[in-house]
């Protein structure tokens, strides 16, 4: 075990799971104001309607594509009758098309957003950033899955998902994951960084999805508060005394 | 039942001149910001014309309000709960900011920074968008007092659906304005399009709101209101909407746009209603009769069960009692002369209107006919079909009854009115004729006409009306760099991030950031001091030029 492996594989996961949850509970509770999509729709229509949906529906399945092989032991997909041979041709036939898509549509919201001056103007740094991480998480992605769909097969399941189980059981199995072919490692590594910076980015939104408005009423009513005499909640500690 | 109190609205067209005081000062107080530099909670149409934003009226093609699905149930025009889901990463119907327009302003630097030279120099318009130089193509009203006609006169969607014959007419018979702000819906569409649940109806007063913390930025509220009224803030990512002022009408002032009107012909006060015959109202198959469904949707509060009732439901007494002084009340149910803005969406609007009488009285009168006689102006509600028409498309989903009952009532007045100031005897024959009293047309009169400020405006200001006049001085009123784009304003994460500051001190600061600053809104460094609003005082930033660095 090197000192790099235990950093990767044992130190930084943690670093990001803390992140990920103490930043969405800390801007839940400092920053709702802040928490939007930041859509640029007004701006510009006519890309964004196609590179949207594919992008976001390709990143989805994806998420789901991710469930299935790294979070669901392969002890179970075995039981429920799929095994290696079926599971290697879905995971390329489904994952292919899904990050294909989703990179398209990446590519083209990011040339939507440097040639249409107004939707340049409203991108911030940390925009940037995220992008630069997000299309690099993408791409790797893809590269491990073409690897795999060339080379292999190769079953990630009985390492990479193995030891992104044993982090959230305390023991992280490094030795298992410094054992897996680069371009998994630094997916892998890429895809931490980004789940750590989740809730510093504009990709806060996608824990605002709004599945509850399946479940609502249509009309909302609400009370104005009585306690609240301001625009705003009061401030937690003493008001400022001018 | 279940009743419940609203705060409405009525709008006596017929005193509108046009002149945008209502929307200007609600721009000041509201939307000074950058992000809705293109927003007008209100805004003044010239009709015919195609309103603002553009064509909003044909929901064929915006998707707006309510329809019935073939079990006779009520629908978003734009697609139900699984489809707004679906479509949620692309509105497919949103307005793009070229539907509203493209917010400018001059560059007023070089008149005063232009090299010498032959020719004089220009304040060239530049965009608040992209800060580029843009050429001004449209705006809020440009098609104001017909401006454009007759080019863009098939672009109002009502005058599509009158006859031919009638278009070619329409220009000279007929113009008015429409002043329009948030209807704050009993059936509120955008409410209902909200997949956050961010949008809400208060209960006590019935104004419709965005919680911002809750907004999420899904932009299906603006798809939603047939009216265009919800705006999306496109610095904030956020919806945002006209408030009917709600921080003046809970201390019990009315709204900037009633409070500044110069023609005085707004109208504020209380409706009950009874909220769960609301959607059975909305699901009226004959969009026809939907003007009538809502009038039985509205509680009389002169009724006694009526009050024991609504006492009942917790509607504070000083409620009840403004009720029945209600003006609104007045006008839209006992006179029924004010008439809801295009019921046929179903969403049970509540900002009325009393349909113009004037143009009719000024063609006749251009005819040579006597414009206030009583059988002319009948006559002429009968032959002059195109505004009534006209009206009927606005105001009642093409019925020119209610429409031309209500113009009857305003002929009557000015006739009963007429008479009384030459002298004459009372006919009570006029008054005979519109189903009224002698002393209702004069009631009428003094409403419609003399119209005191405490008749026009009976607001019951909120509970909690005292205390929060005390707010601004007790409650920290934020950081004096927290103008836009100042280094207090917005956190880590990009300009809306942080802690929102109130209402009053956001657009303090944002007018004050307007008035000293003559560059685009988003241009950091380009800031200068206008020295007319400099108060002579300290050394602000901008006041003199950055020092160059030393030539070396």
């Amino acid at each position: 075990m090197t000192s790099a492996g235990l950093l990767l594989w044992g130190v930084l996961p943690y670093v990001c799971l803390v992140a990920l949850i103490g930043g969405t509970v800390w801007r839940h509770r400092y920053d709702k104001f802040g928490w939007t999509t930041r859509s640029s729709e007004l701006y510009e229509k006519r890309l964004l309607r196609i590179a949207s949906p594919l992008f976001h529906y390709g990143i989805i399945g994806a998420f789901f594509g991710h469930i299935l092989g790294v979070v669901i032991p392969k002890s179970w997909i075995d039981g429920i009758g799929i095994d290696e041979h079926a599971y290697h041709l879905i995971a390329t036939w489904l994952g292919i098309p899904a990050g294909l898509a989703a990179l398209a549509g990446l590519a083209m919201l990011i040339v939507r957003r440097r040639t249409t001056g107004s939707v340049f103007d409203a991108t911030t740094n940390n925009d940037k950033v995220m992008y630069v991480v997000l299309l690099g998480a993408i791409c790797l992605g893809l590269a491990a899955t073409f690897w795999n769909a060339a080379e292999g097969p190769y079953d990630y399941r009985t390492s990479v998902s193995v030891w992104f189980r044993s982090v959230f059981y305390g023991d992280p199995k490094i030795a298992l994951m410094s054992a897996t072919p680069i371009v998994y490692r630094i997916h892998a590594a890429v895809g931490m960084v980004l789940i750590g910076m989740f809730p510093f980015t504009r990709l806060i939104h996608a824990f605002a999805a709004p599945v509850f408005y399946m479940f609502r009423p249509y009309i909302v009513y609400r009370s104005r508060d009585a306690r609240q005499l301001g625009a705003r909640s009061p401030q937690r500690g003493w008001e400022r005394v001018r | 039942m279940k009743p419940m109190a609203q705060l409405a609205m009525v709008m006596n067209l017929d005193k509108c001149i046009g002149c945008h005081t209502c929307s200007v000062t609600c721009k000041q107080t509201w939307t000074n910001r950058a992000g809705v530099e293109y927003v007008w909670f209100n805004n003044v149409e010239t009709r015919p014309g195609q309103g603002y934003p553009r064509r909003h009226e044909d929901q064929e093609k915006w998707r707006g309000g309510w329809e019935l699905n073939a079990r006779g149930r009520l629908r978003l025009k734009a697609g139900g709960r699984l489809r707004k889901l679906a479509t949620i990463f692309s509105n497919p119907v949103l307005p793009e900011l070229a539907d509203y327009y493209e917010p400018w302003t001059y560059d007023y630097k070089n008149l005063t920074e232009a090299p010498a030279g032959d020719d004089m120099p220009t304040a060239a318009p530049r965009s608040l968008i992209t800060g580029k130089p843009t050429d001004i193509v449209w705006s809020a009203n440009w098609d104001d007092d017909l401006g454009g006609m007759p080019e863009h006169l098939d672009d109002d969607p009502l005058v599509g659906r009158l006859s031919e014959k009638v278009r070619g007419q329409f220009e000279e018979a007929f113009m008015f304005y429409v002043p329009r702000i948030c209807e704050h819906c009993l059936n509120p569409a955008c409410v209902a399009s909200c997949p956050s649940g961010a949008m809400y109806k208060r209960s006590e007063d019935g104004i419709v709101l965005v919680d911002q913390d809750r907004c999420r930025g899904w932009r299906m509220c603006v798809t939603g209101c047939p009216y265009k009224k919800v705006y999306f803030n496109h610095r904030t990512g956020k919806a945002e909407k006209c408030t009917l002022c709600y921080p003046r009408m809970e201390v019990g002032l009315p709204t900037v746009c009633s409070e500044t009107c110069v023609g005085r012909l707004r109208y504020l006060g209380v409706m009950l209603y009874d909220a769960d015959a609301v959607t059975a109202a909305a699901c009226e198959p004959d969009e026809k009769k939907l003007y009538h469904r809502q009038l039985d949707v509205f509680l009389d509060p002169e009724d006694p069960a009526v009050r024991q009732e609504c006492e009942r439901a917790g509607i504070p007494h000083d409620w009840i009692e403004a009720a029945r002084r209600s003006p609104v009340h007045a006008l839209i149910s006992k006179y029924r002369v004010a008439l809801p803005l295009h019921p046929e969406y179903r969403t049970m609007p509540m900002v009325w209107y009393i349909p113009p009488l004037s143009p009719i009285v000024d063609a006749l009168a251009a005819s040579g006919h006597d414009g206030e006689s009583l059988d002319n102006l009948f006559g002429a509600l009968d032959t002059l079909r195109i505004p009534v028409d006209y009206l009927a498309e606005l105001f009642t989903a093409g019925d020119p009854e209610p429409v031309r009952a209500s113009l009857e009532t305003l002929a009557a007045i000015r006739n009963h009115q007429r008479r009384k100031n030459l002298g004459e005897e009372e006919d009570p024959g006029i008054a005979g004729r519109v189903g009224l009293s002698g002393q209702d047309l004069d009631d009428l009169f003094r409403l419609l006409a003399i119209a005191k400020y405490g008749e026009r405006y009976v607001i019951p200001s909120a509970a909690a009306g005292d205390a929060r006049s005390l707010e601004e001085s007790v409650l920290g009123d934020g950081c004096s760099l927290e103008f836009d784009g100042g280094p207090g304003m917005g956190g880590p994460f990009g300009e809306t991030s942080g802690q929102p500051v109130p209402a009053s001190v956001e657009t303090f600061h944002a007018l004050k950031e307007r008035q000293t600053s003559d560059s685009s809104a988003d241009k950091p460094g380009g800031r200068r001091v206008n020295l007319l609003n400099w108060d002579g005082n300290g050394r602000p930033a901008g006041l003199f030029p950055a020092r160059r660095k030393k030539e070396k």
